[in-house]
């Protein structure tokens, strides 16, 4: 465990280092602002129209009219953001030739792995605090229910966690970052539009493509539900994506 | 300290190590000796647990690095050809990242780097960026780095590749003061690299060992005859002859010209010394002796010798195969 948290604190550190924490930070809390802006007004011109026809402004919902668009926005966002964060991970290791040090070292595969894991995913955490500054504004001036917004913390979490551990292993595969990028994005993109080709028909091929789409299973946490099913299909993919993470830099050694 | 046995590295159908054994006892520095491609790196790759073996065993520190790598990494320090820097990291954060995953323990860890950095004198680089150093320093680092949990073994991957002459030889005495302490195998293309260096020597061609022994061994090894260079000033007169006639001369080869001068390289018997019977015949002769030396086979040659050597066999060996 000790050895996870010093190649993850050395990650998150090397992110911090280079522009890409900022870049991906700047650019995420720019849009994230642009998508706020632009739900706000849709809620208040809605909210407004609401009363004139008479209806009381509580049959407005924050959480379901206004954060919950935000949020589907955001999953789009992470579609383009988060391979930017993983691309580098083992492409970079393997082209300046430190990865001869981490296999090198008393550490196992699998703890490079988490703590790389780790180290990415506290990149996208402090990413994701961005968010907060808007919701604890809203929270004292629009009064929201925290419960849904929590449960769609974690669902982002979940869904973050899936799109890294997948982008992780991508990365293993390739010394240079912008196939690393390119790759993971499609895969993403792939995840997340499966569903798509099932939606003409009913039956076990739209239940499998449904099941298997990345977005599918996100919905229900912005609703404030915490769905096991979800919970575990995100768990399987994250730890999934890291078990291939493992084979594939075990397999680089066998290789050379 | 380390036993390889029967170590064999093949990638697909290529053979980069082939059949590979040797020892290395506590405290020596060996030298691991080959031209380019001939798999030192795969085999000190498969040495520090980067890259299994396809078949053979290697024990380091008593740790077999297939069977316990976590111990067997523990106890190894090493240094690819590339030292392996972070380059958005400062000299120190790194060696503080690399002491924490090679497991130095918290209450060590400053005082540890502090004399490691004395040590390989870097002390001076310490809140740099690895990026912003020179060459030297680089493999400096490289070395703290491989150094810096205090390892049995230590495994250098050409240390002075891409120094300069001051440089190169600052390492060479670093790493001569670390054997006794550690035992090292260190690989170069360089020979005199490891004749002022190493106690033994391994020579590596095409993935197979063609030679162990000390520097001295193999220089006497190697010399069959015993070749003499006489440079003399002879005015017409014939040299060849005169100088055939000596007691012991078994071929005189004229070398070199220079109007009078001229300079011949004479075969004698084994081990019989025909200096002076050379001086007295250039003398009696009226001839000027301007030089006279032994001429010795140099690691060098050596290495020229037996690497072709084996390339040699290898083609008549692969010639009788195609008839």
């Amino acid at each position: 465990m000790r050895n996870v948290l010093a190649i993850a604190n050395k990650e998150l550190k090397s992110y911090f280092a280079s522009p890409i924490a900022y870049i991906v930070i700047g650019l995420f809390a720019l849009f994230y602002g642009y998508f706020y802006a632009v739900y706000l007004q849709v809620f208040l011109r809605d909210s407004m129209s609401m009363s004139q026809m008479g209806a009381s402004p509580q049959a407005m919902n924050v959480n379901q009219q206004m954060l919950r668009p935000v949020l589907q926005n955001v999953t789009v966002l992470l579609l383009f953001v988060l391979p930017a964060i993983t691309m580098r991970s083992y492409a970079e290791e393997r082209r300046s030739g430190t990865i001869e040090l981490l296999l090198t070292s008393p550490v196992s595969d699998i703890e490079i792995v988490l703590g790389k894991f780790l180290g990415a995913l506290g990149l996208y955490a402090v990413m994701m605090s961005v968010t907060l500054v808007h919701n604890g504004v809203l929270y004292f001036f629009g009064h929201p229910e925290w419960k849904p917004i929590l449960t769609s913390y974690v669902g982002l979490l979940l869904l973050g966690g899936s799109f890294l551990s997948v982008g992780l292993f991508i990365s293993t595969m390739t010394t240079n970052q912008i196939v690393a990028y390119i790759s993971t994005f499609s895969t993403f993109l792939l995840l997340w539009v499966i569903s798509w080709i099932g939606s003409f028909s009913t039956g076990m091929f739209t239940d499998v493509t449904a099941y298997l789409s990345i977005i599918e299973h996100f919905d229900d946490f912005t609703k404030g539900v915490i769905d096991t099913t979800h919970v575990i299909y995100y768990l399987s993919l994250i730890t999934f994506g890291l078990f291939l993470t493992a084979r594939s830099v075990d397999t680089e050694r066998w290789r050379g | 300290m380390i036993e390889v046995q029967h170590l064999t590295k093949r990638y697909g159908r290529f053979t980069a190590v082939d059949d590979v054994s040797f020892r290395v006892e506590r405290g020596e520095i060996l030298g691991f000796l080959g031209p380019n491609g001939a798999g030192k790196t795969t085999t000190m790759r498969i040495l520090t647990g980067y890259m299994p073996a396809t078949e053979g065993k290697a024990i380091v520190a008593g740790f077999d690095v297939f069977d316990q790598p976590i111990e067997a990494k523990r106890r190894t320090g090493y240094l690819p050809e590339t030292p392996p820097l972070y380059h958005d990291m400062t000299v120190q954060d790194y060696l503080t990242f690399v002491a924490k995953i090679k497991g130095v323990p918290t209450n060590e860890r400053s005082s540890r780097i502090k004399s490691i950095m004395a040590k390989t004198r870097i002390d001076d680089v310490g809140s740099k960026l690895c990026a912003r150093l020179s060459k030297g320093y680089k493999q400096r680092v490289g070395l703290a780095q491989a150094l810096i949990h205090n390892p049995d073994v230590l495994i250098l991957d050409e240390p002075t590749a891409g120094l300069d002459p001051k440089q190169i030889i600052e390492t060479r005495q670093l790493i001569k003061d670390l054997a006794g302490d550690h035992t090292i195998i260190l690989s170069t293309h360089i020979l005199p690299e490891v004749s002022q260096t190493c106690q033994r020597i391994v020579i590596i061609s095409k993935g197979r060992v063609v030679a162990v022994d000390t520097p001295d061994n193999l220089t006497a090894r190697l010399r069959g005859t015993e070749t003499m260079y006489v440079q003399i000033d002879a005015a017409g007169s014939n040299a060849v002859a005169s100088l055939e006639r000596v007691a012991g001369v078994t071929r005189v080869v004229e070398s070199d010209r220079h109007n009078a001068v001229v300079g011949y390289e004479i075969e004698s018997e084994q081990g019989r010394d025909i200096r002076r019977e050379l001086a007295r015949a250039v003398v009696t002769n009226g001839w000027g002796l301007l030089e006279l030396r032994p001429m010795r086979m140099s690691l060098e040659d050596i290495f020229l010798s037996l690497t072709t050597e084996d390339a040699a066999q290898g083609q008549a060996a692969e010639e009788t195969a195609n008839a």
